[in-house]
């Protein structure tokens, strides 16, 4: 079974790394065509910021097979800590136009927020899930799914159950011409922030010792321990970046919708969760393939006037998949059926 | 708690071992001692003053709807170890089969006893429609699907407004009758609590003899060791199937006596809170222990529904400054989380365990210690 499953995972990966580019250009194009400009930016931009959760699903549950039901509300705390940052203690109240002083307010949201989000985060694994590593597999499930609503309702308590404003310090009428079509500015420093994450992420995963640590301890978790790699440190820091990962989406959500809500987590959530397993759960490229793919999915819907389905055909997606491809698109090292 | 058990038991030995060997009689006279006496109870100094008697009755009435969920649900992951976070959904399914039969909405209307049990058909079907796909999965998957199906429903419900007035609900809900005997109506609250007492009474019968069964012994088996379970011969997915089926009809029939009970059905009265809720009392009462889900059901729904209650009022009453801003009853879904936390995190096994789980839990303390 484990050697299957390590086979499997690596011809997987080949066959990933030859697949990702053809699908990706195919499919770009094809949504293009179908969707117009303006659509394709906005889809773009959803997408980067469930595929910045979707990292966080996938990475935890590549290293200890939990489905982290309360990172949705990671994410949704992130964006109401950049929030109360922004609007509470840099004092911003709308759109910052001096472009320096913009840079460094963006700069301070984003470090600030991603470091408070990977200690929450951290702090939630020392808790409520480290204790239970061993125990029966549902047991760590439930205390995800408690903590998810803990988090949650912290957060209605301060906040209130309405929609809170967000400062959007990125003026949303600076926008470029991209082939006679106004792309708003705002959507692209989304865009690439994103894609800058993944990146760093990427070389993090593959060219670090860490990182090293981090792929062993997913792949044989008493292997990589007798190797010496200290289990508890690896597994902590997986936390400290998936929720970092989440606080920097929260941070992007706030500057691109402009608001934020208690229940923000739970929907999105969800539909970042079925992003990891669209890409194949425990693959952090596929992780971010399935966003930008429920996020074309979602806009898509809305585009045909199906827009309050949303949510019900990204569900509908999930079940299928889990049912019918459950190592996803690219294939996963943990997707094996028990 | 043993030195008690002990006590109480060299005292009522014959009577134990009486009802040991009838134990559905046991069951009727249990749970008709305790339908009598939590009114009665409400009688004397500390309870009377927070509500009236029949104030009262009406949320016993509730708390044993919550509590018959909560014996559902224990079937589920209690008895067969799924993870279903989607229960209320079936709920929903129940109370709108019966919202469209018997209701102004439709026009139609079809008695209540029969729905009762067409009820929990709905929620039969629907159960096996979801568990037949992906039962096969792995737990935690299964967690997530149903995680999502609980969340289609009401979105589904809620949008297809052509057919169920979306987020309005159907409402003027018929209430059941017996013809010549009793009126259910709305003022009296003691029809319908005696209709949910012998409810719960049927169920939890219903459970115990299940429990004991070729198929509930399968579960125990499947819960513990599935492949030893599958190595045995055991049809692993058609049990699941089985449990899911049984736990998903259980909510059905609760699902009517609630659209019964109320009158009104809407999207909203069945969002994800109440899945956990419910999960939470199976949770605090101890997972695989019918009787022991069922307090658990009644210890959260009254703590909420009486003590936050009582803690606003009183709060206001004494015009405590910083307090009196605080809707203590937001605090119920905080309740939930840290419930299902600490007691997975301290007492996995739950307050009143059921003995075989308790040995489940058991081992992996010591296998813990070893490790460190």
């Amino acid at each position: 079974m484990a050697t299957a499953s390590v086979t499997s995972s690596s011809t997987g990966r080949i066959l990933g790394t030859l697949r990702l580019p053809t699908i990706i250009a195919v499919f770009l194009a094809l949504t293009l065509g179908v969707l117009g400009i303006d659509q394709f930016v906005n889809a773009m931009t959803l997408g980067a910021i469930y595929a910045l959760v979707a990292l966080g699903y996938t990475m935890v549950y590549g290293i200890i097979e939990l489905i982290n039901f309360a990172h949705g509300d990671v994410f949704m705390v992130g964006s109401f800590v950049a929030m109360f940052i922004s609007s509470r203690v840099l004092g911003n109240d709308g759109s910052i136009t001096n472009v320096p002083l913009l840079i460094e307010s963006v700069l301070v949201l984003f470090v600030v927020t991603i470091g408070i989000m990977a200690l929450i985060g951290a702090l939630i694994e020392r808790l409520a899930y480290r204790p239970l590593r061993r125990a029966p597999k549902l047991a760590p499930l439930i205390t995800a799914i408690g903590v998810s609503f803990i988090l949650q309702n912290i957060i209605q308590f301060f906040f209130g159950p309405t929609i809170t404003q967000v400062p959007q310090l990125v003026p949303v009428e600076w926008a470029i011409e991209i082939a006679g079509a106004r792309v708003p500015l705002l959507n692209l420093f989304v865009i690439a922030t994103s894609i800058i994450l993944m990146i760093c992420l990427q070389l993090f995963i593959s060219r670090t010792r860490t990182g090293r640590a981090m792929r062993t301890t997913s792949m044989d978790r008493d292997a990589s321990s007798l190797m010496g790699v200290d289990i508890n440190r690896t597994i902590m820091i997986t936390f400290l970046i998936g929720s970092g990962l989440a606080g920097a989406a929260g941070v992007v959500h706030g500057l691109y919708y402009g608001n934020t809500n208690f229940s923000l987590g739970f929907e999105s959530g969800l539909k970042a969760f079925t992003a990891a397993v669209l890409g194949g759960i425990g693959n952090t490229a596929g992780a971010a393939l399935g966003g930008f793919l429920i996020a074309f999915v979602e806009v898509g819907a809305s585009a045909f006037g199906y827009g309050r389905w949303g949510g019900a055909i990204v569900f509908s997606l999930l079940v299928i998949f889990l049912v019918f491809r459950p190592t996803g698109l690219l294939g996963s090292h943990s997707g094996d059926r028990a | 708690m043993s030195r008690i058990g002990t006590a109480t038991s060299t005292r009522f030995a014959p009577v134990r071992a009486y009802f040991r060997r009838h134990r559905s009689l046991g069951i009727v006279v249990g749970v008709l001692f305790i339908g009598v006496a939590l009114p009665l109870i409400t009688h004397i100094p500390p309870f009377d003053g927070i509500q009236s008697t029949n104030a009262w009755v009406n949320a016993f009435t509730t708390a044993a709807i919550y509590a018959m969920l909560a014996m559902g649900l224990n079937i589920v992951i209690g008895f067969a170890g799924l993870l279903d976070l989607g229960y209320a959904a079936f709920f929903a399914l129940g109370g709108y089969t019966y919202a469209f039969v018997a209701a102004p909405y439709t026009g139609v209307h079809l008695p209540f006893w029969p729905m009762l049990l067409a009820g929990g058909v709905v929620g039969a079907i629907f159960g096996i429609l979801l568990g037949a796909p992906t039962l096969r999965l792995r737990g935690d998957y299964l967690a997530i699907v149903t995680l999502g199906f609980g969340e289609i429903v009401p979105i589904t419900l809620m949008n297809s407004d052509k057919f169920t007035n979306g987020v309005n609900g159907i409402s003027g809900i018929d209430k059941p009758n017996i013809p010549g005997i009793v009126q259910f109506t709305l003022i009296n609250p003691w029809p319908m609590y005696a209709l949910v007492v012998a409810l719960l009474t049927i169920i939890m019968i219903m459970i115990f003899r299940l429990q004991d069964s070729r198929l509930g012994r399968t579960w125990d088996a499947i819960r513990e060791d599935e492949l030893a379970a599958e190595s045995s011969g055991v049809n692993i997915v058609i049990a699941k199937l089985q449990a899911f089926a049984v736990g998903a009809s259980i909510a059905g029939i609760v699902g009517v006596v609630n659209a019964a009970k109320l009158t009104i059905v809407t999207p909203d009265q069945f969002r994800f809170s109440v899945s956990i809720s419910v999960l939470a009392a199976v949770v605090l009462g101890g997972m695989g222990n019918t009787i022991g889900v069922a307090t658990g059901a009644f210890i959260i729904y009254l703590f909420q529904n009486i003590l936050l209650k009582q803690i606003n009022t009183l709060v206001e009453n004494f015009n405590i400054p910083v307090l009196s801003h605080i809707d203590f009853l937001q605090f119920q879904y905080v309740l939930y989380g840290i419930v299902l936390v600490l007691m997975m995190l301290k007492r996995p096994q739950g307050v009143f365990p059921a003995s075989r789980r308790k040995r489940e839990f058991e081992p992996l303390k010591i296998e813990k210690r070893g490790a460190k």
